[in-house]
């Protein structure tokens, strides 16, 4: 499978990948690790003309905690966010949620970036992302502007950033109390049939703050405010879980696919959401503020 | 038409200079301009790991990266890990513990083991199975490329203490 033939770019800093998507417009595209760029584009589905690779690009790199927030460059791979000692210590759920995606071998190529800004359904940081309460940071020609996770995602593949504009960076305060991430997949490296995001600060024996965000039951992430408050103030409880589970299925719209039916995957969406409010509250109990 | 790019690469501690149209897969760069035709085109859709080779220390799926991303990398393909004379202790394991059968996969699987045991070089049986999950076999059901992984591992470790 050999790809249309394309120019390559492999600009140092980001004016320059900004002049370059302005010159060429709509047939220019950036590659960070380009895994899921590079199957498309070999299968022709992608058309390419000018592909801008963005690996020289030093500004895109690195993770930052201070202040009690955290920055993660989007160029950031998903086996660094793995190893990232501080990072765990402040927000374990992105090393839980990145061992979820695909393989070894696409965890040390696959960018944070490219897994938010590509808009798939299927990948899982867009709802971590949701969850967290993140600002997406992007640079275009008129400067910079900061997007919630929960305002990005309009439609599968479409975000609110312009073509002109690339991801640079990603902001969340650091979450207080426990986190899970669940993931049910077919098999090891496969997209979510579903995935629950879930973040709870505990005060006592009482939920004091809650976030949850589901991963491919729509044609978005789906982050359930209603799912979130049905829990904040309970003990979480057998009751407050269900009812929480009852508010989540009414914001999901799930299609019927090769990992299941309809009904098949609002079941499962229940049991994993079930299962992350368990653990994250477990975890709260030790996190404590 | 787009002109092709110069390249150069590092690869099994040899400085190559090609070149490369920009579309050129990393895998095809190696099989056809190189020679190196250990790294086995699979599966084409980034799936098998049949195409792994270690790229500036990371095991990567060569099939889905353009040549020309990998300008100024150093590469290791299985032709690098040992040889016939000299194998590595991932190969001479594979080979007493019946790691394969057909041997396709073999050279992405090994590169990719080597990989793994240098950033866990004591992992138990579970976190070898992940580890290796982005490599597949269709013919032994891994068991037994598991075990050659553990004992090329306890391997190491011997010759470690020995050392010390």
């Amino acid at each position: 499978m050999i790809p249309g033939a394309f120019d390559y770019h492999r600009p140092r800093d980001i004016g320059d990948v900004l002049a370059l998507l302005a010159e060429h417009g709509d047939d220019a595209r950036v590659i960070a690790g380009g895994h899921s760029l590079v199957p498309m584009m070999k299968l022709r589905v992608a058309e390419v003309p000018h592909l801008i690779d963005l690996q020289d690009v030093e500004s895109l790199r690195g993770i930052g905690i201070e202040n009690g927030c955290v920055t993660i460059g989007a160029m950031v791979t998903q086996h660094e966010l793995v190893n990232d000692a501080m990072l765990f210590e402040v927000a374990p759920i992105l090393r839980e949620a990145a061992l979820q995606i695909a393989d070894p071998q696409v965890r040390y190529m696959g960018t944070i970036g490219g897994n938010v800004a590509n808009g798939d359904p299927g990948n899982d940081m867009p709802g971590v992302l949701q969850c967290l309460d993140a600002q997406l940071v992007l640079r275009g020609p008129d400067g910079e502007r900061e997007v919630a996770a929960r305002d990005f995602y309009e439609a599968a593949f479409t975000t609110m950033r312009h073509d002109s504009e690339i991801l640079t960076e990603i902001r969340f305060g650091i979450p207080k109390g426990g986190s899970a991430y669940e993931k049910q997949k077919r098999k090891i490296g496969d997209y979510a049939t579903a995935a629950a995001a879930v973040v709870l600060a505990r005060e006592g024996n009482l939920c004091s703050a809650a976030s949850i965000a589901m991963t491919n039951l729509s044609d978005t992430p789906v982050w359930s405010a209603t799912a979130a408050e049905a829990l904040v103030g309970s003990m979480v409880d057998d009751a407050a879980i269900s009812k929480s589970v009852d508010c989540m299925l009414n914001d999901i719209d799930p299609v019927e696919d090769n990992r299941g039916s309809i009904a098949f995957k609002r079941h499962v969406a229940g049991i994993i959401l079930g299962r992350a409010i368990k653990r994250a509250w477990n975890g709260a109990e030790g996190r404590q503020t | 038409m787009t002109s092709k790019v110069a390249m150069k690469l590092n690869v099994n501690g040899e400085a190559h200079e090609i070149l490369a149209e920009p579309r050129e897969l990393l895998i095809h760069a190696l099989r056809e301009q190189l020679d190196l035709t250990g790294p086995h085109v699979g599966c084409e859709t980034s799936h098998c790991g049949a195409c792994t080779i270690i790229m500036n220390g990371m095991s990567v799926k060569s099939c889905t990266l353009f040549a020309v991303q990998a300008q100024g990398a150093e590469i290791t393909t299985i032709e690098g890990i040992g040889n016939p004379d000299d194998l590595h202790v991932l190969q001479e394991k594979f080979s007493e513990h019946h790691g394969l059968q057909c041997g396709f996969c073999t050279p992405g699987m090994i590169t990719r083991a080597a990989v793994f045991l240098e950033e866990n070089p004591d992992p138990t049986e579970e976190e070898i199975r992940f580890g290796m999950a982005g490599n597949i076999c269709r013919c032994t059901g891994y068991q037994n490329i598991v075990k050659s992984i553990l004992a090329a591992a306890a391997d190491i470790q011997a010759a470690k203490e020995a050392a010390q």
